[in-house]
Parts: C-alpha cells; structure tokens; sequence
C-alpha cells in the first residue's frame, strides 16, 4: 500500500545533518580564504550544492517520500542546468 | 475493499497536497533561478568589479545568518517528527524557536542593510551612481534585489509556522492531518535552500 503510515524520522538524524552542514558552511568560508583563483568560486559552490542535496533529501523529506517527487526535483534542476548552460553559449560565442 | 471510517474529513489526500507544494516549489525555483542566472552573466562580464563590490560585504554576519537558518530548519524538520510522534509540547516549542531564530535573521539583515545605507549605498543612491562603475552598480543593485527578495520569503514563511503553530496549538493540525506542518516546512526548508547558494555568491568572493 502506498498510503502506508508515514515514516519517522529519529530527532539525531537531524542533529548529524545540522553538523555537516554547519561544517561545510565552515569549509566553504576556508575554501575561499585560500587564494586558488577562478577555482575557489568552483569549491564554494561544491559546497553548496552538496549541502543543497543534504537539505533536499534530509529536511525535505524526498529520502522517504515516493520516487515521482525526487524524479521531477531532478527534472527542474536538469531544466535550470540546461538554461544556464544555453545562455553562456550565447554569451561565450557573440 | 472496504471502507473503514479511519479519517473524519472525506478530502484529505496527504500526497496531493505535498505534491501541491512541490509544484510551488518549483516555481520559486524558477524565479531565483533567474536571478542566479542574471547574477551569473553579469558577474562573468565584471569578474574585477564583483570581487571588489563584494568586499564591502560582512561575512561574519553572513556566515552567522547562515548558522541561524540551518539550524532554523533544523528545528522545524524536528517539529514534523515530534507532532508524528503526537508530542504536541514539543511541536509547539520548535516552531517557536523556529520563529524567534527567524526573527534573529531578519534583525541581523536590517543591521547589515543599515550599514550599506550608513555607507550611501543602497539601489540609485548617489554615492552608488556618480562614485562607482557598472559592475559595483549591478552587484550591489543584485545583492539589494536578491537578498531583499529572500527576506520578503523569510517573513512570508515566518506568518505561514505562525498559523501552522496556531492550528497545532487549536488540535486542527495533528498526526493524522498533517500537511499544514509539513508544507510549511518544506516552504522553510526552501527559504533555506535558496540562502545556501546566495551565502557563497555575494559573501564569499575573493
């Protein structure tokens, strides 16, 4: 049955995903203290997207909910990514 | 199969209502979406003037608002699973430590705002206009529009966990009608996700 009772999740679960986060937001600010040049900006956003997926399948549930959900999440991110990269095309070759 | 009277509303349909709040989601997905998009262009035709314009910015306050916000929804997400487990106490006082640590954000951004205008800067200021060139005009016009635009969802989804607070206080909104709860922390969540990528865009360039 798909309506089965609702999963739980245990109130450590989300203390271990407010530690990583809180350390990546650390790890990102010392990414970008060290002068790596046009790839800091590249390791900030790692982060970021690593923590991004933490929030989305931790806090936001999509772990535990049914696969449609995560399947149209990664649709609109494909979509934002297919934007993004169309654009630069235009502007890397006027 | 039969129908056993387990809920006492007929139209309760937890999955729809979920999947009705992922389709807004997306939405504002979409719309911040754009603006990284702008910011992404512009940034990449004025890589000089985004690294100085961004300097001016406090990143302790912004790292700090960052802590606020994780463990913000960090506290709301626990709330879900207090109310499952039918602790209505505790519920509650998540959601409220979920509001006041709101709050805290938003006080931090109207010091952090005061200090950009204390300094002539704010959107089509003279200071901005006549002293600076076009990318510090663009940068600070998107920081202004971003990170405003994101402190109008914050005070957005603090009235929507007071009405969600409310209705867990009323016994409306329980384990067995949870949604309300729910949406709302995924709305929360979304407010934080989107603070995820302004953090590093606008704080932490060097």
């Amino acid at each position: 049955m798909e309506n089965e009772k609702h999963h739980i999740v245990p109130y450590k679960v989300y203390i271990y995903i407010l530690v990583a986060l809180v350390a990546m937001t650390f790890m990102s600010i010392g990414i970008t203290k060290i002068n790596l040049g046009e790839y800091s900006v590249l390791g900030a956003m790692i982060f970021a997207t690593l923590k991004s997926i933490l929030v989305l399948t931790w806090f936001m549930h999509l772990k535990f909910d049914q696969p449609f959900l995560r399947i149209m999440v990664g649709f609109v991110v494909l979509v934002f990514f297919a934007v993004i990269f169309i654009t630069f095309l235009d502007y890397y070759f006027r | 199969m039969e129908h056993v009277a387990q809920h006492s509303d007929p139209h309760y349909d937890q999955e729809a209502s979920k999947l009705g709040m992922w389709l807004f989601i997306f939405t504002e997905l979409l719309l911040f979406g754009g603006l990284f998009i702008v910011y992404a262009i512009y940034r990449f035709l004025n890589p000089g003037a985004f690294q100085m314009a961004g300097h001016e910015l406090n990143l302790t306050i912004g790292a700090i608002n960052t802590v606020i916000l994780l463990v913000s929804s960090m506290t709301i997400a626990m709330s879900t699973s207090a109310l499952q487990k039918k602790n209505k106490g505790l519920t509650v006082l998540l959601l409220e430590i979920t509001i006041m640590l709101a709050l805290i954000f938003l006080i931090n951004k109207y010091f952090e705002w005061g200090v950009k205008f204390d300094h002539g800067i704010w959107p089509g200021s003279e200071h901005l206009l006549n002293d600076m060139g076009k990318g510090e005009i663009l940068f600070f016009g998107l920081y202004f529009v971003m990170t405003g635009l994101h402190a109008l969802h914050i005070i957005i989804g603090m009235i929507i966990i007071i009405v969600a607070l409310n209705k867990v206080q009323k016994g409306t909104v329980h384990a067995d009608r949870p949604s309300l709860l729910e949406n709302a922390g995924l709305y929360w969540h979304l407010v934080d996700l989107i603070w995820i990528f302004l953090f590093p865009l606008f704080y932490l360039i060097h």
